[in-house]
């Protein structure tokens, strides 16, 4: 029997304790509904008439189509309408679109080529499920195998099979820049060779199911007015009514999603593709249509958290200090991006973990592979590299011969501490989540380790402070295809630069209310907040660049490209935040400089100008 | 395809559907008798989710043939509450938390049921072993099982009283 | 045959909404002739509360009984425009955006409520019980009924609110990787107590003792449904879970749940909760999503326990019985740590 206990003496001075109804155990809205068997999933709305839509998917992980033939699926009995890939009015999309993130790279039904087992070509509408699968099987599709990649690190290989052919490299572009997402913060190289040990670790996340009871789905029917009402089971409405909008070409004022009560999703519900097909199935049927997944295909077509391999290297001193970790991060999107290449990002902006270390470096790549797409699930771009860092610290804590939650109680990060993505830690709780821990297991801790607190320690010295850092330009858009690049930060590079310690830019809060009206009472929201204005949060005050010796004129960094064109406002950066090094000294090599700036998230008519791996060229 | 008549009594009621051959249960319950508590989860045999009681034993309606229950009692997790009134394995449910999103939950409560109805004193082991075949990925089952033992409580309570 | 004992700790910290694409969640509360409220998202309930938090939420920032208001949500003609549910962003954006929604029309409320009552709406305070009264002086006092009804059939006014919350785009920097992912953190840490079999392979999680700090438990039984079934599938990624359990071989790819493998009801570990409360300053009462980093701590402590009783190190996952059989094998035997 488990047990669960508030502990209300902890931070008890930060809070406020007699709110009315916040922290109760009210029992849930829709819980009633729930054992009654009342509540509406999606599929729960019947509709007569409805038909049932399946696919036509690749049996290979990469195969050229020749040819299709569905003459005699046309034929058989039930079948309303065979979609093709040209029956979709915008067929390539990227889901992150929505948010102007990556470039269009995955058709809703694929015409040239598949590049995973399970892609769907055709979409088949028929009077019943049996007679839909029945109609499936009857379609003669002429494949031409092609070699497949499945390792991500062999697809890093100059010459490995081209996944997906938006991006050549087999990795996302990162700014237009790199074929991999950077995290610097100090040197990491210099501390390591001061360190006295160096742990090294390789980990690695096989790809897991979200398998929630309720499979993936969608059903769509003709409205009233000529418009669309969708019911679906998507995790994000708004995204699928997008996106649907988007690749059906149709304004979203003729589509009606209802959605909201969802039979478990765990990320596994937000890549919006049944929407776009069961609406489109709609459309060309004026019927009611069901798009939705059996069991085999949510395991096997539906995207799964994706693998990731990760390399750890400490730098630790025989105290137990950690001194410098360096990461090399793959993750392995499979055949398409999703939103691996942004998940990347928030992890990178997670390392080195709950830790003060002041030399961190890691390049994470967004990996194509023959597989499956991958997609977000629970800790998405966290639970991998939290896998990783906290198997390593055992590792290191056996190293050095330490009890290893003393070893993190000692590295542990705290109130005022500077962060490897430059923004100062606040409201941490690492420490006591350890002590309790331990307690509650009835681990000993040193006296020390036992005394230390989250809000005390921290901010001090070097701790607060951003550190010189080293940058390299390894790993620029399409150099992997001419030769192979070692894929750790600095492996092998010649070309470094500085950027001088202290160098940060603006932290980014939540957007003022619009009316003060909206504005909640601080006193009515049971915690302090350290400004009048309630609960946007603090802006961190600019911290004076501290005076740094001009940055060292050689060895060149590489000049940033022009801006991307954003589609929303960008925060701007003041000009003390990350003062460009190149602008102090001329470009003494000739930098990588696109000719035009980048619009992520269009695709450009015809073949795109901005392929990777060719633009350079 | 010809249609074939099925009678059953559905929560009690005498329910009469013309089915297509080889149409399962589940369908039957579901589209034709518009009776939406129990849901598809795999079509496999392998989540439980359309666990429904025949004749007072607990069956996988998705596998079930629906001509097969021709003269029988089907009941699902709609027949439990007496009107307004929750089932006392609902009501552990509800007070319990025993439910996150509630897709598995109508088959989880059937199961619970079957188990409750042959053996009013379920040892925890017991009730494991009648859940095994439900699959819920929300809750980690403890939260379950304690309401099914709590519910079990409750029903040997007014047994006696 | 010999099963040996391990134990395994891990901590975590687990940010919270991530912001970097611009991120918004809209709201809208509304009151109803009789003075109940309707709170009108577009946001999804997959399980984790949604309707339930933000119930609450509202009912805080109105000021009136949870009874009094309900969610509805999610219907893209009436339910403003909403992110989505993931991320741990549902309860910290849409939170926000449910406070400052309720707090517009709790404003109207009490605006409503000065005039009937005659005095300044400053003044004025609500009991948390449906009624309206006079700061220092409860007895007067007005109930939210009359205040609603005054509010439309006299007044000619609309009890209502809207909220947006967002933190503006931001991008990480291509060469350092500076940016502001997320503004709180939540934490965890936790020591896991399990068993290995040295003949079969099989590990049985015992117990768990753990930490959790969520800033706020907005809903302590929600909390706890969370850390339960969270844990329950950090052991599950640990031990059990993956479509390519050869990875990167696709073969014996599962395509049901006979193949694809989860722990039973059989097999739930014993688990002791300790739930910290931190408020974080921008997070709705301070609350951060236990949702997803719940899991987390699990795999590598289960794996770090693993090593404490038999001296393997499994850094692939899952751990099947296959990996430290052979572990053990390519050890000479098992060989027992016992550092914690």
């Amino acid at each position: 029997m488990s047990s669960i206990e508030f502990r209300k003496d902890l931070f008890a001075d930060e809070r406020d304790d007699d709110l009315n109804e916040i922290g109760k155990p009210t029992i849930r809205q829709d819980i009633i509904g729930h054992v009654t068997g009342r509540t509406r999933f999606y599929d729960d709305y019947l509709f007569d008439g409805l038909l049932h839509m399946r696919c036509v998917r690749s049996p290979h992980h990469h195969a050229r189509i020749r040819s299709v033939d569905f003459s005699a699926a046309e034929r058989m009995p039930g079948v309303r309408r065979i979609i093709r890939p040209q029956d979709v009015p915008h067929n390539i999309n990227t889901l992150l679109s929505l948010i102007n993130f990556g470039r269009d790279d995955e058709q809703l039904l694929s015409t040239d080529k598949v590049s995973y087992m399970g892609e769907p070509i055709l979409a088949i509408v028929a009077e019943t499920e049996r007679q839909a699968r029945d109609a499936v099987h009857a379609v003669r599709v002429d494949w031409e195998e092609l070699p497949h990649v499945l390792d991500v690190e062999e697809a890093l290989i100059p010459d490995a099979p081209v996944v997906n052919p938006e991006y050549p490299n087999n990795t996302f572009d990162y700014h237009a820049l790199y074929d991999h997402q950077k995290l610097r913060f100090g040197d990491v190289e210099a501390a390591i060779e001061k360190a006295d040990f160096v742990v090294e670790g390789e980990y690695q996340m096989s790809p897991i199911e979200q398998a929630p009871v309720e499979t993936c789905g969608a059903i769509a029917a003709p409205e009233q007015n000529g418009r669309f009402v969708c019911h679906t089971s998507t995790q994000a409405l708004f995204f699928s009514l997008g996106t649907t909008a988007k690749q059906l070409d149709m304004p979203s004022s003729r589509l009606h999603f209802i959605g909201g009560t969802v039979g478990g999703g765990f990320g596994g519900k937000v890549d919006s593709h049944h929407e776009p097909l069961a609406v489109l199935g709609a459309v060309l049927t004026g019927s009611p249509v069901k798009y939705t997944w059996d069991r085999t295909e949510e395991m096997r077509v539906g995207a799964p958290r994706g693998a990731e391999r990760w390399r750890l290297r400490d730098g630790v001193m025989r105290d137990g200090r950690i001194v410098a970790r360096e990461f090399t991060g793959f993750f392995d999107s499979g055949a398409y991006t999703r939103l691996s290449s942004y998940a990347i990002i928030k992890g990178s902006g997670h390392l080195p973990g709950p830790y003060t270390i002041p030399n961190v470096a890691s390049n994470v790549y967004c990996v194509y592979t023959n597989r499956t797409p991958a997609t977000a699930m629970r800790g998405f771009g966290i639970t991998g590299v939290d896998f990783a860092i906290e198997c390593h610290m055992d590792k290191v804590a056996e190293t050095v011969g330490m009890n290893p939650i003393e070893l993190r109680i000692l590295n542990a990060y705290r109130d005022g501490d500077m962060k490897a993505h430059r923004r100062l830690a606040k409201n941490t709780a690492l420490i006591e989540c350890c002590q309790v821990a331990a307690q509650k297991a009835g681990v000993p801790l040193s006296a020390e380790a036992s005394a230390a607190k989250s809000s005390e320690g921290g901010g001090i010295g070097e701790r607060a402070d951003i550190p010189e850092t080293i940058t390299d330009d390894m790993g620029r858009i399409g150099d992997r295809r001419q030769r192979e690049i070692p894929t750790e930060p600095f492996g092998g590079a010649t070309n470094r630069g500085r950027v001088p310690a202290g160098t940060r830019g603006e932290a980014v809060v939540a957007a003022e209310v619009q009316d003060p009206e909206m504005q909640i009472d601080p006193t009515r929201i049971g915690h302090s907040v350290s400004q009048a204005a309630g609960t946007a949060a603090p802006v961190e005050p600019p911290r004076p660049v501290q005076p740094t010796p001009p940055p060292i004129p050689t060895p060149q960094p590489l000049t940033p490209p022009p801006a991307p064109v954003p589609a929303a406002p960008q925060p701007t950066r003041p000009q003390s935040a990350f003062a460009d090094p190149t602008e102090a000294s001329p470009a003494q090599s000739t930098p990588y400089r696109p000719d035009k700036p980048f619009q992520r998230g269009v695709k450009r008519p015809g073949v795109s100008s901005f392929i990777s791996g060719t633009r350079r060229r | 395809m010809t249609k074939s008549p099925v009678q059953f009594t559905l929560n009690g009621t005498e329910t009469g559907v013309f089915v297509n051959g080889g149409a399962n249960l589940l369908d039957v319950i579901r589209r034709e008798a518009g009776d939406l508590a129990p849901k598809l989860g795999c079509a496999q045999g392998g989540c439980g989710a359309c666990t429904v009681m025949i004749d007072g034993e607990t069956h996988l309606a998705c596998l079930t043939l629906a001509e097969t229950v021709e003269g029988k009692r089907v009941e699902t997790a709609t027949s439990l509450a007496n009107g307004p009134q929750l089932h006392p394995l609902q009501k552990a449910f509800v007070e319990g938390f025993a439910a996150q999103c509630g897709f598995c939950t109508p088959g989880m409560l059937m199961a619970a049921k079957a188990l409750l109805d042959a053996n009013p004193s379920p040892t925890r082991e017991q009730v494991t072993e009648a859940i095994a075949g439900n699959i819920c990925r929300c809750t980690g089952y403890e939260p379950i099982i304690n309401a099914i033992l709590t519910a079990a409580a409750e029903l040997r309570g007014r047994i006696s009283a | 045959m010999t099963v040996h004992k391990g134990r395994g700790f891990a901590c975590i910290n687990y940010p919270i909404g991530m912001n970097l694409g611009g991120d918004p969640s809209q709201a809208l509360v509304h009151a109803t002739p009789d003075g109940k409220f309707m709170v009108t998202l577009s946001a999804i309930d997959l399980g984790q509360g949604m309707k339930s938090v933000t119930r609450q939420i509202a009912a805080e920032a109105l000021g009136v009984p949870i009874a009094d208001v309900y969610v509805d949500t999610a219907d893209s003609d009436t339910g403003p425009h909403d992110m989505g549910s993931f991320a741990s962003r549902g309860t910290h954006r849409m939170g926000n955006a449910v406070i400052r929604a309720a707090t517009e029309a709790r404003r109207a409320m009490l605006d409503a409520a000065a005039d009937e009552l005659e005095v300044n709406a400053s003044d004025l305070e609500t009991d948390g019980h449906g009624n309206i009264q006079v700061k220092g002086a409860p007895s007067r006092a007005i109930t939210i009924e009359d205040t609603a009804i005054a509010a439309q059939f006299k007044q000619g006014r609309t009890l209502s609110g809207r909220g947006i919350f967002l933190i503006p785009p931001s991008e990480a920097d291509p060469n350092t990787g500076e940016m502001s992912p997320v503004t709180c953190f939540a934490h965890a840490a936790l020591v896991v107590d399990l068993e290995v079999d040295d003949e079969t392979g099989e590990v049985t999680v015992i117990e768990i003792n753990s930490a959790y700090e969520v800033g706020r438990a907005l809903n302590e039984k929600l909390v706890e449904q969370q850390l339960i079934g969270g844990a329950w599938m950090g052991i599950s990624h640990a031990l059990y879970e993956t479509t390519e359990p050869y990875y990167p071989d696709r073969s014996h790819a599962p395509g049901d749940f006979v193949e694809y493998l989860q722990p039973s009801p059989g097999d739930v570990a014993t688990h002791n909760i300790a739930v910290l409360e931190r408020p974080a300053e921008d997070a709705p009462y301070g609350g951060k999503g236990p949702g997803e980093m719940c899991a987390n701590p699990v795999l590598p402590a289960v794996a770090n326990a693993i090593y404490d009783a038999v001296g393997v190190r499994c850094d692939r996952l899952p751990i099947t019985p296959e990996k430290i059989l052979r572990g053990i094998q390519n050890n000479g035997g098992a060989q027992p740590k016992g550092a914690l």
